[in-house]
């Protein structure tokens, strides 16, 4: 902990608050671990004594990022990620909630792992850590969960992390059952059949590296089947990662039906393309796999619109033994956590995607969507709150990551805005140097 | 002292396949005739001789303990001569056909069968096949009539009427023939039915079948006069259609707190046979407000109610 619960006036800022789509110069005091108020010339006069003002002049104040989506590997693969590292990596990175998911040995299908999970936290992580559960015991795809003890236990959601139900009954039913609770199911939607050998994104390049390739459909036709499930349930659905044009003409049809479905994109997938791949560079490996520029493109207007609804980092931590092998045997997924906003400050400066937007889907929409408390300004709310300095320029040194793997697919890339300050129940978690 | 008949309903039907079509006035003369016969059943004296010279036979597909034993029970004591067809040794494990098995025992003449079959609709086929007549004693998920009637009778006696009830029916909805037939029965009585269960153990358009819905046991017991539990096969316990054993028992099995929802002087039935643990807690199912085993102590008389009003339809009768 770097410093105590001293009250805190951030001053002088640009509070931006996507929870009430307000944009203002002002003040935000913090006390006792909540927000106080946020206004306008609260100023240090009108704080309590021993409060840290601290001033903020041409930065950002806004609601601390909601994560929907990290693979820490604690339990279980404790030498990749242990819930400690992943939050300074998030605290690093600005964000001050992790949703971590399911897929760790022992898999989260157990209320007792779930409560493992939360005390873990409790007592080694410096942002808080929000389970999502298991969707099918062990992952198999086979049989539901206890998804009423699990989410009596503290569960968020239920998913089979990046793994797809392919069975369509399971499906039905879990989503079914799941809708008495009213849980949120969230699906990695990609056909393993579909899938088969492929390991990069379907086309040319794969064809010229002599990468098999996986082609959109395979995560379009689950997206459309579980649509129909979702028609026939009426059970809250949230497609874990979409990617390219197609799945987003699918999700678009949903919503215009008003169905109860929710998206989110990978960073990744904002930001990158299937062309970074390069010479095989394996940190670009990730799944669903990196697309087309156009889908790229697609994805990052759908965020725009409000058509895709949460940009997650998809932090997926592969070390060594599991990344430095030729293209097609390496693991899948980069790292992210740490560098989620900043490479997001891409699309604003771009001009792509508002600021607001983009903090929206970072914050507020997770929150709301997982029902947690935090994603907002509002007086009363935890003090989970960052400090943007959005145009200082920096690069991306991958020794200085606090994550325990360095499989970051923006190493030496140079970003422009970061995090300055991450404040987690009142408390900072990170200061930048 | 011998009590003679007093009642001299008719069922004017050959078969009894389901509630579905019996009107409210066959179903109360059934109940009042039913009376009788739980009055004889507790005297020493148990015979009646209404069926002296027929032949009955319980032809059942699908083991059971009670319903089988009931309605031979009740044969007997008419005066029918009751015999058995015992599935495993049954020539339907060699291939014959349902059809073909009816056939062969109508060339007996019978003149009631007693028939259960895992099937829904495989009683009213076989039905068509015979001379005599035909009671449905289970047919797959869609109907069990003698036990909506024997649920009937334990709470007509228990609460002096079925009218103005509020009956909430928990557990598997979907697959249970209990739940059709006591939900059609109650309804042409007058009652107010509830199911309860989780969604997946509700069929699609329950909502259709004039019962309110509820999902949760809060809500599904609140008011309620009866609670009739139902049973959860154990195939569907494991994360096909609810999480676990566990879970269900947590959020749909009946315990002493969950009983509170309902009225004080609610009253607890279950069709059997019980899994304890798992619908029903053992404090709940043997305590005061249950009603299980004087449900089936109804069940002979009922089964003997429907026996003696089909028989008084049957030629030569």
């Amino acid at each position: 902990m770097l410093s105590d619960r001293r009250p805190i006036l951030l001053a002088n800022a640009r509070i931006v608050d996507p929870s009430r789509d307000l944009d203002f110069p002002g003040d935000l005091l913090i006390a006792e671990g909540i927000i106080r108020d946020a206004k306008r010339g609260i100023g240090a006069a009108g704080v309590p004594q021993g409060t840290e003002v601290v001033d903020c002049r041409g930065r950002i104040v806004a609601p601390g990022l909601v994560d929907m989506r990290a693979f820490i590997g604690e339990p279980g693969a404790e030498h990749r990620e242990t819930l400690a590292t992943a939050s300074q990596a998030a605290a690093a990175g600005g964000v001050t909630t992790i949703v971590c998911q399911p897929d760790t040995s022992p898999v989260i299908d157990d209320h007792a792992i779930v409560d493992f999970i939360l005390r873990r936290a409790r007592d080694t992580a410096i942002v808080n850590v929000a389970p999502m559960a298991a969707l099918t015991k062990g992952l198999h795809g086979k049989e539901m969960t206890e998804i009423g003890l699990l989410k009596a236990a503290g569960a968020v959601a239920f998913t089979d992390g990046a793994r797809s139900v392919t069975n369509a009954q399971v499906m039905r039913r879990a989503l079914t059952y799941a809708r008495d609770f009213d849980v949120l199911i969230v699906h990695h939607t990609e056909d393993p059949d579909l899938i088969g050998e492929g390991v990069m994104n379907e086309g040319e390049f794969a064809a010229r590296l002599g990468l098999m390739g996986i082609p959109p459909a395979a995560e379009t036709i689950m997206l459309e089947r579980d649509i129909r499930l979702v028609a026939l349930t009426g059970s809250r659905y949230h497609a874990a990662s979409v990617t390219c044009r197609e799945t987003l003409d699918v999700l678009r049809r949903a919503k215009d039906q008003n169905l109860p479905v929710t998206a989110s994109a990978s960073i990744n997938h904002l930001t990158l393309n299937a062309l970074d791949i390069g010479p095989y560079r394996t940190f670009f490996k990730v799944s669903p796999p990196l697309r087309d520029n156009d889908d790229r493109a697609a994805v990052a207007e759908a965020l725009a619109s409000g058509l895709v609804d949460v940009v997650m980092s998809d932090h997926n931590p592969q070390d060594v033994e599991t990344k430095r092998l030729p293209f097609a045997e390496a693991a899948a997924g980069a790292i992210g956590l740490e560098t989620m906003l900043a490479a997001g400050l891409r699309l604003v400066h771009d001009g792509s995607v508002p600021l607001m937007r983009l903090l929206h889907a970072m914050s507020t929409r997770p929150a709301e969507l997982l029902a947690l408390p935090g994603g907002t300004l509002r007086a009363g709310a935890p003090a989970d709150v960052i400090v943007i300095d959005p145009d200082v320029p920096w690069i991306l040194d991958p020794d200085s990551l606090k994550s325990k793997c360095k499989n970051t697919p923006f190493d030496e890339a140079k970003l422009t805005g970061r995090v300055v300050r991450t404040i987690v129940a009142g408390r900072t978690a990170y200061e930048y140097a | 002292m011998n009590i003679a008949a007093k009642s001299s309903f008719v069922l004017n039907r050959r078969h009894l396949l389901g509630i579905e079509g019996l009107s409210f006035d066959e179903i109360t003369a059934l109940l009042d005739l039913s009376e009788e016969f739980v009055a004889l059943n507790r005297q020493v004296e148990k015979k009646r001789t209404s069926l002296r010279g027929r032949t009955q036979i319980n032809l059942f597909f699908e083991a059971s303990t009670r319903t089988q034993s009931s309605f031979e029970l009740a044969g007997k004591r008419l005066g029918a001569d009751v015999m058995n067809m015992a599935v495993g040794s049954s020539a339907m494990k060699k291939g014959e056909t349902l059809i073909d098995t009816a056939m062969t025992l109508n060339a007996m003449h019978p003149d009631i069968l007693v028939v259960r079959h895992h099937a829904s609709g495989a009683v009213e086929l076989l039905s068509q096949k015979v001379d005599g007549s035909v009671i449905n004693a289970g047919d797959g998920a869609h109907e069990h009539p003698t036990q909506a009637l024997l649920d009937a009778l334990t709470i007509r006696r228990n609460k002096g009427r079925i009218e103005g009830l509020t009956v909430a029916i928990c557990g598997d909805i979907m697959h249970s023939r209990v739940a059709r037939s006591n939900i059609i029965l109650l309804h042409t009585l007058g009652a107010r039915v509830r199911v309860v269960a989780p969604s997946t153990l509700l069929p699609a358009g329950i909502e259709r079948f004039g019962v309110e819905i509820a999902r949760d046991m809060r809500a599904g017991l609140s008011g309620a006069d009866i609670v009739m539990m139902l049973r959860l096969q154990r195939e569907r316990m494991n994360g096909s259609f609810v999480p676990s054993v566990q879970e269900y028992f947590a959020y749909y099995g009946l315990d002493s707190r969950k009983l509170t929802f309902a009225k004080p002087d609610a009253l607890v039935m279950h069709p059997g046979p019980m899994n304890r643990g798992v619908e029903i807690e053992s404090t709940v199912a043997d305590g005061a407000q249950s009603l299980i085993r004087e449900q089936v102590e109804m069940g002979v008389a009922v089964r003997m109610a429907v026996l003696e009003a089909l028989s008084r339809n049957l030629p030569n009768a």
